[in-house]
């Protein structure tokens, strides 16, 4: 190997494909899906169900395909660029539109979570529903009113009765929560404590079906950006569930039967660089739409004077493609080392940190520098700036991600750097 | 097909680089600080290593097969890790080399490169820089005009490293003022010639052990063949370009010494019972230097692969340059803010390398790959 930044004619072709799609079928309706909020573009996610199979292509669904192609593990050595080909889809499709990429059907995080910890006869029940005629989601359930990135505070509670589990509790801020449970067939994978003494140890995931009695959708979510995608509050009141729809193992003490849950954690690691691409595409979007707009005006942009005889315009620009850039090299080179069997929950956080951070101030300086254009709905750039927000804060706060990375080098423990 | 590993060559390149630096020029770099000198064998031992002799083909004496640049930039970065001005000294002959080998004739080839590539340390000098504080290599105010068979050279250049110590300068003048670049153009000239006058030895915040010279030209005459690339001149933008990126392998190495410096300070240092590390002022602190120094090496690493494989890469080059300058100056600082007043003190390397860190800002030309 050597250190090589084309992408493969395969994920060339991909991306050349998913990037007509975007402009040419998401962009146009972005506008419409952000100012009627909590309405779905059925036809374009039928579509997407239709030529993608469920899910994005190479994303959170390509490694189910994999997996079962292979009929089993993949090979850790082969070389392997499901990740990347996936980190580069979520680019394109994201610089179409985040709130309508976020919509679109699939397994998301509920269905990683599935494939990285269920049993072979979990994965066929609930996986197989994806690849489908028809759109079907799958949700995840971490968050609390007073749980966010504290995992070890979740109150929501497993109690095994008989041949049932029943969970008692309230999530919040539950992504495609809606899509999953109301609008399709799908799922939620819910977090919930069987031990609450044993802190972290006794937090388990469990598969929730759709119309399970005792689920409840108590309430949807007006937000400042991503307004196409759901985010719902879920009420669990004595909500009983088959014994064998937990993921991995029950016992909270012995720590070899702890697999399961260190399993779903790590899917975070495959999935935080993901969704630092997610924030590229629309970095990209932001800085794609000031270059345009610049052009038409004949400003030039003089690259390679020394900066300070640079405009204050120019200084900005380098330095928003700059942080763009850098983002995109550190998401793929999470996602090189995913692909390649490498240890990347270090890399997956930096990348995370710079990319959610580096587009909230790429979009909120483009809305500056394009003065009345950015501040208008008539254009999409202000809908970025809201939009990007969301990138600093879910799968992981910015401040979250430079604790897990501090904490990596400096070698210390969540004890020792709180 | 994407990958970010280096291959064997350059993980030997790297692996003995970065073994020179921690031996030999890191242990000697404070001493080489205040008395203002380098030392002489660690430059010995440095030229042993053929980093530039390495780039050299053999018809021109030298035993590299291809330049590369991603090659040279991880080099590079491991000798910023072990001390920027010597660093900067052993590298000081490659922008005049590494010019002539990019974009010499044959026959500037053959006059020069030789002498690169023997057992013993050969410095040659560049002069680029201008002692304005506009200066930009876009528009210098140096200019050669050509006169009958020679080209006249007029200006004031600084940051001319070892112009003393050199036989050759490559000097950078505009032969077509306002054209920009494009109107720039290198010559290649003997330090002894008339018109050429080199004050005395600047005083700099950083870069201490580092000689530079203010060098003056005065109705400076030298015949036609000294102009790099013969009649078809040079493409000054891509010289300037494959220094930069030299520059900011060296501004990532020297980041991320100090980077390295604060993660095991932070460690070791208690305050309030504790490691002060285990505050998340410092503890982010750190972790934003670890982010930006990674970043800064990928911006390189993919300049410099562009520039390999024949890609436009001058953007590329700037954008990284500057956005190197500017890591290295965040991270530096915070290298003595962590360390509190002890960063202030001179036992300490802290406030080297913050000294070191802001001339990223004002280098050019200096260094190349």
């Amino acid at each position: 190997m050597t250190i090589d930044f084309e992408l493969s004619p395969r994920i060339k072709a991909t991306k050349n494909m998913i990037h007509m799609f975007a402009e040419s079928a998401i962009r146009p309706i972005a506008r419409q899906y952000d100012e009627n909020e909590h309405e779905k573009p059925w036809d374009l996610l039928n579509m997407v169900q239709k030529f993608m199979g469920g899910g994005l292509a190479g994303a959170f669904g390509a490694e189910t395909k994999e997996k079962k192609e292979e009929g089993g593990e993949p090979k850790e050595k082969k070389p392997r660029e499901t990740n990347l080909a996936g980190a580069v889809t979520i680019e394109e499709i994201f610089w179409g539109d985040a709130g309508i990429a976020l919509s679109f059907p699939g397994p998301g995080l509920g269905g990683a979570a599935v494939q990285a910890s269920g049993t072979p006869e979990q994965k066929e029940k609930f996986l197989a529903r994806f690849s489908g005629d028809k759109p079907v989601w799958g949700a995840m359930a971490i968050t609390e009113p007073e749980a966010g990135s504290d995992t070890a505070n979740i109150k929501t509670t497993a109690v095994l009765d008989g041949d049932e589990w029943v969970l008692n509790g309230e999530k919040i801020f539950v992504t495609s929560g809606k899509s999953a449970l109301e609008d399709s067939e799908g799922f939620v994978v819910v977090w919930a404590t069987v031990d609450r003494s044993a802190g972290r140890a006794g937090i388990k995931p469990f598969i929730v079906e759709h119309g399970t009695p005792g689920m409840q959708i108590t309430k949807i979510e007006d937000k400042l950006g991503i307004r196409c995608s759901d985010t719902v509050s879920i009420s669990f009141m004595d909500c009983r569930i088959p014994k064998e729809n937990i993921l991995g193992s029950p016992e909270v003490v012995d720590k070899t039967k702890t697999e399961g849950f260190k399993k779903v954690m790590a899917t975070f690691d495959a999935t935080r660089p993901l969704v630092a691409a997610m924030a590229i595409g629309v970095g990209r979007a932001a800085l794609d739409f000031i270059k345009e707009t610049l052009k038409e005006e004949g400003v030039e942009l003089r690259y390679g004077i020394n900066p300070h005889r640079m405009t204050s315009l120019e200084r900005d620009i380098m330095q928003m493609e700059a942080d763009l850039k850098a983002a995109r090299l550190l998401t793929w080179r999470a996602v090189w080392m995913l692909d390649n069997g490498l240890r990347n929950d270090l890399q997956a956080s930096m990348a995370k940190a710079k990319a959610g951070l580096a587009v909230t101030r790429i979009t909120q300086k483009a809305v500056e520098l394009m003065g009345p254009l950015g501040y208008s709905r008539e254009y999409l750039l202000e809908k970025w700036m809201r939009d990007s927000k969301i990138n600093d804060i879910f799968e992981g706060t910015g401040q979250i991600q430079l604790l897990v990375t501090a904490r990596r080098i400096l070698g210390f423990t969540r004890e020792q750097l709180k | 097909m994407v990958s970010f590993e280096l291959d064997d060559e350059q993980k030997l390149v790297q692996e003995t680089v970065s073994s020179f630096a921690a031996d030999l020029m890191e242990p000697a770099m404070r001493e080489s600080d205040e008395s203002g000198e380098v030392p002489q064998e660690v430059i010995a031992k440095g030229w042993e290593l053929g980093l530039l002799g390495g780039c050299i083909p053999e018809e021109y004496e030298g035993f590299g097969e291809e330049l590369s640049a991603l090659t040279g930039v991880i080099a590079l970065e491991e000798l910023g890790w072990g001390d920027l001005s010597m660093a900067m000294h052993l590298m000081a002959p490659s922008v005049l080399a590494i010019s002539v080998l990019d974009q010499g004739t044959e026959e500037q080839k053959k006059q020069y490169l030789p002498a690169f590539c023997g057992e013993e340390y050969k410095a040659a000098s560049s002069a680029l820089v201008e002692p304005y504080y506009n200066f930009c290599p876009s528009a210098l105010r140096a200019v050669a005009e050509r006169d009958g068979d020679e080209y006249v050279i007029n200006g004031k250049k600084c940051l001319v490293p070892l112009a003393k110590e050199s036989d050759h300068m490559l000097v950078f003048a505009a032969t077509n003022p306002g054209m920009g670049f494009s109107g720039v153009d290198a010559f290649i000239v003997p330090v002894g010639t008339k018109g050429i006058e080199i004050g005395d030895r600047e005083k700099n915040m950083g870069i201490k052990a580092l000689a530079t010279y203010p060098v003056n030209f005065k109705d400076c005459r030298v015949p036609l063949v000294c102009r790099l690339g013969g009649e078809e001149g040079c493409d000054f933008l891509r010289l300037l370009s494959r220094s930069r990126l030299a520059l900011a392998a060296l501004a990532v190495g020297m980041s991320r010494r100090a980077l390295e410096h604060s993660r095991d300070y932070a460690t070791q240092r208690i305050a309030f019972g504790e490691p002060i590390g285990s505050r998340q002022a410092i503890a982010f602190m750190i972790a934003e230097m670890a982010i930006e120094v990674d970043a800064t090496r990928l911006l390189v690493w993919e300049a410099a692969w562009r520039c390999d494989k024949h890609m436009d890469f001058e953007k590329e080059a700037a954008l990284a340059k500057n956005y190197a300058a500017d890591m290295a100056m965040m991270v530096c600082d915070r290298g003595v803010q962590i360390m509190g007043g002890h960063g202030y003190i001179r036992d300490n390397p802290v406030e080297l390398w913050f000294r070191n860190a802001r001339g990223f800002a004002t280098f050019e030309g200096m260094v190349m790959v």
